[in-house]
């Protein structure tokens, strides 16, 4: 547990140096999920060494948007300011997001098999 | 002494687990119901109190911010999912940066273009721009086309709970049945917060839609700054 978080943190460390220092638009943990999942592959770090941390974060995940979401209160005034164009853009564009990604990969998929 | 409690780390962590807890009871009791998913709860319920008790915002998040920290090592952590479902994805490596690519370019040209169609000011419209990226990835660029970053971040939130709460409701609804279609739809719209609903529902989907985080993030950094020379 504490070994898989050592490591873990370690990587989002990494991936946030290579981050700053390439000035790169992607951010440091997505970097970081980039090079270990690199290190998997290559055999570097093994799967069991974090399976109980990854398995503990991912199956809490959505806690950790929680203060992210409760942020969205002292916007409220700037939202609320153009409400209409902001609340039907975001839920229709949404929904056509997920309708033409889901839609590809889908159609692409079968057209192999 | 309420407000010298509340502006403690204690306060703000506790209260987050405490309603998060009570919102996954509510949420199992309810069946599933998607309305009540526990994420969107336990933010509507933690702003009323705050409004309520007259709280400031910035007393929770001396605790907030701590829970907020591990959304980093869970997102290296998605690399473990993907890595386990290794071969399924990369057989289906065409299909899914098809998807991606054909999402981030809808993302873009819909949200901004609604927006405008009903009215929305330059600032809202190009705000508008990133919402389904990750809120890294999404901040950095709206700051490059000049949007308001906090407004973006709100989005970008809002987003992601629209993911979450209706996501593989909707897929299933319109004919979106592979467990990899679902994870790569919702992931591309609604990036960490529905991969977090994906990851309850099925591993491959799980694993798929943080693939998604990742490359939509790439894809729309690279078709944003683009798209806005063209049009802007």
């Amino acid at each position: 547990m504490v070994r898989g978080m050592a490591l873990l943190l370690l990587l989002q460390f990494l991936g946030e140096l290579f981050s700053t220092w390439l000035a790169l638009p992607v951010p440091g943990n997505v970097l970081g999920m980039g090079l270990l999942l690199a290190a998997l592959l290559i055999g570097w770090v093994k799967i069991e060494w974090l399976e109980e941390a990854a398995d503990l974060l991912l199956s809490n995940m959505a806690l950790f948007f929680v203060p992210a979401g409760v942020g969205v209160m002292v916007y409220a005034d700037l939202i609320s300011r153009e409400w209409l164009p902001i609340s039907v853009a975001l839920v229709l564009s949404t929904f056509f997001v997920m309708a033409v990604t889901g839609w590809v990969e889908q159609l692409l998929s079968r057209r192999r098999e | 002494m309420f407000e010298t409690l509340t502006a403690e780390p204690l306060f703000g962590i506790g209260l987050t687990l405490f309603i998060f807890v009570l919102a996954q009871r509510v949420y199992l009791k309810s069946r599933s119901h998607p309305l009540l998913t526990p994420v969107a709860v336990t933010i509507v319920a933690i702003i009323a109190i705050l409004l309520i008790f007259d709280i400031p915002y910035q007393s929770y998040q001396k605790g907030g911010r701590y829970i907020l920290f591990l959304l980093g090592p869970s997102v290296v952590a998605l690399a473990v999912p993907l890595y386990r479902k290794r071969s399924e994805i990369y057989t289906k490596r065409g299909p899914i940066l098809a998807g991606v690519t054909a999402g981030a370019l809808v993302s873009i040209v819909s949200a901004s273009g609604l927006a405008w169609l009903l009215g929305g000011s330059r600032e809202v419209v190009l705000s508008m721009a990133p919402k389904s990226v990750t809120t890294p990835i999404a901040i950095a660029l709206v700051e490059k086309i000049g949007g308001i970053p906090e407004l973006t971040a709100a989005i970008v939130v809002l987003t992601g709970c629209i993911g979450a709460i209706c996501g593989p409701e909707f897929c299933r609804l319109i004919g979106i049945t592979s467990p990899s279609a679902t994870g790569l739809a919702v992931g591309t719209a609604s990036h960490g917060i529905g991969t977090a609903r994906m990851l309850e529902v099925d591993l491959l989907a799980g694993a798929v839609s943080g693939l998604a985080i990742g490359l939509n993030g790439l894809v729309t950094a690279c078709l944003l700054p683009l798209l806005f020379i063209l049009f802007g």
